[in-house]
């Protein structure tokens, strides 16, 4: 099997966790000199370690609060367990079925210790996942000094941020 | 059926739709809008709320992996969200302007043509090694990764920015719009227009539908169509299987994830044509 891009005897690289030098660079045409690519190269491990732990803690927290959302409707709802129970999952997923929809309605569920509340808390949480991880994004590229990336995410964040707003959040 | 049977067997079905979301960088929802109508005769507008938060679930699950795995290339997805969030915030205005049967015919025909160039590029996954793209130099978007598949690493160069960043934009006009169609224009503009490697295209397209559906995610909220017992076991099961079906992604051959996703492109691309021509 031929590697490309690497000289005849060279080592075998096993896999690492490290990207290879020739996959480095920030914006800009300056190249890096091999002291350079190190540092960048541990540098942009720690970024992909950062978002990788972002986007995991984001789905944790919003799986174990969905499941406990679920749970609670589950023991206060006794009709919605039996196996051959009458009552539908239809009476739930109309169009009439009440639920929260609105930061207020939200609030008030589960003041009042609503399953569906916490549910709803839980999809938001997942909602936020993605702009968190592009808010940590905006911050790795200022840490590996790329201002040109670094502003193409910061663009994102904002059409991000400002997209809840003009829905009226 | 009761609630309790209707959330577990919808959680079984959302774990298939994560693990075929995460492989080939879609959103999953071309597998629970169909269930959820067709199945548990749900209405169409609480099945595309439910979509958009499959699309987050799959997003987040498997990219948390592919990330940590080096499959994603961050600073391409990164750059291209500018043309994918600005599209789905555009895409947002155009819903009163556009007839919506028009833009399902039209998306059904885009799609079947880049399914067809996709299948067309089957043999061909030789990485560029050399990249005149003034834009993909600039930012520096080329790459490498390690595919276990090979046990070799792999590096690219990236091409085609501009078509890049055009198909983006459409990209993200279309899944505010229709709900749908996150991934199925994201993977072939990176893999046809941009040559990514295609497991790439698929990692990097998970690492952004996540992002353009949250552009969209709070009308949704907004409007009523979150339903929670819907959303609940959707999220669950699609994270279940997005964590999953990013663990096998690496393993298998490029050419795998190439015919499956081709499979998936007709399938949509036939879907949407019927809503159009026959709704």
């Amino acid at each position: 099997m031929t590697r490309p891009n690497v000289p005849a005897g060279a080592p075998e690289r096993p896999f690492s966790d490290q990207p290879p030098v020739e996959a480095l660079g920030r914006s800009g045409r300056r190249t890096l000199s091999p002291e350079e690519a190190a540092e960048m190269a541990e540098k942009v491990r720690k970024v992909e370690v950062v978002i990788s732990l972002v986007l995991r803690i984001g789905v944790i927290v919003s799986v174990v609060v969905i499941a406990a959302g679920l749970g609670l409707m589950f023991a206060r709802h006794g009709a919605y367990l039996p196996v051959r129970g009458h009552f539908s999952y239809h009476r739930l997923t109309s169009r009439s079925t009440p639920f929260p929809h609105s930061f207020s309605s939200l609030g008030r569920s589960i003041a009042s210790g609503q399953g569906r509340g916490i549910i709803v808390l839980g999809v938001l949480i997942l909602i936020l996942t993605p702009v968190m991880r592009v808010a940590v994004g905006v911050l790795s590229f200022v840490y590996e000094k790329d201002p040109p990336m670094a502003l193409v995410t910061l663009y994102v964040l904002a059409v991000l941020v400002g997209s809840f707003f003009l829905a009226g959040v | 059926m009761t609630p309790l049977d209707f959330v577990l067997s919808l959680a079984l079905i959302s774990v298939a739709a994560g693990v075929l979301g995460s492989l080939i960088g879609l959103g999953g929802g071309v597998v629970i809008v169909p269930v959820l109508t067709l199945l548990y005769h749900v209405d169409i507008r609480l099945a595309i709320g439910a979509s958009i938060v499959s699309v987050i679930a799959t997003s987040s699950g498997a990219a948390a992996a592919y990330v940590r795995e080096r499959m994603t290339n961050l600073r391409a997805g990164m750059f291209l969200e500018i043309a994918t969030t600005t599209g789905a915030v555009s895409g947002a205005y155009l819903t009163t302007v556009l007839p919506t049967r028009f833009l399902f015919v039209f998306f059904g025909l885009v799609l079947a043509y880049s399914s067809f160039t996709t299948f067309r590029r089957r043999h061909a996954d030789q990485p560029l090694a050399v990249s005149h793209d003034r834009i993909a130099n600039y930012f520096n978007l080329h790459g490498s990764y390690y595919d276990p598949a090979e046990q070799r690493e792999i590096p690219y160069k990236v091409v085609g920015t501009k078509p890049g960043l055009a198909l983006m934009y459409a990209a993200g006009l279309v899944s505010a719009l229709l709900g749908i169609g996150s991934g199925a224009l994201k993977v072939p503009a990176m893999d046809s227009a941009m040559h990514l490697p295609m497991k790439v295209s698929s990692a990097t397209s998970n690492f952004m539908i996540g992002v353009t559906a949250a552009a969209s995610a709070g009308v949704y909220f907004i409007r009523g169509q979150i339903d929670p017992i819907i959303a609940a076991p959707v999220a669950a099961g699609v994270l279940l299987g997005a964590t999953f079906g990013a663990r096998v992604l690496g393993r298998v051959p490029s050419k795998t994830v190439r015919t499956v996703f081709v499979i998936v492109l007709v399938v949509i691309s036939l879907e949407m044509l019927q809503k159009g021509i026959f709704p």
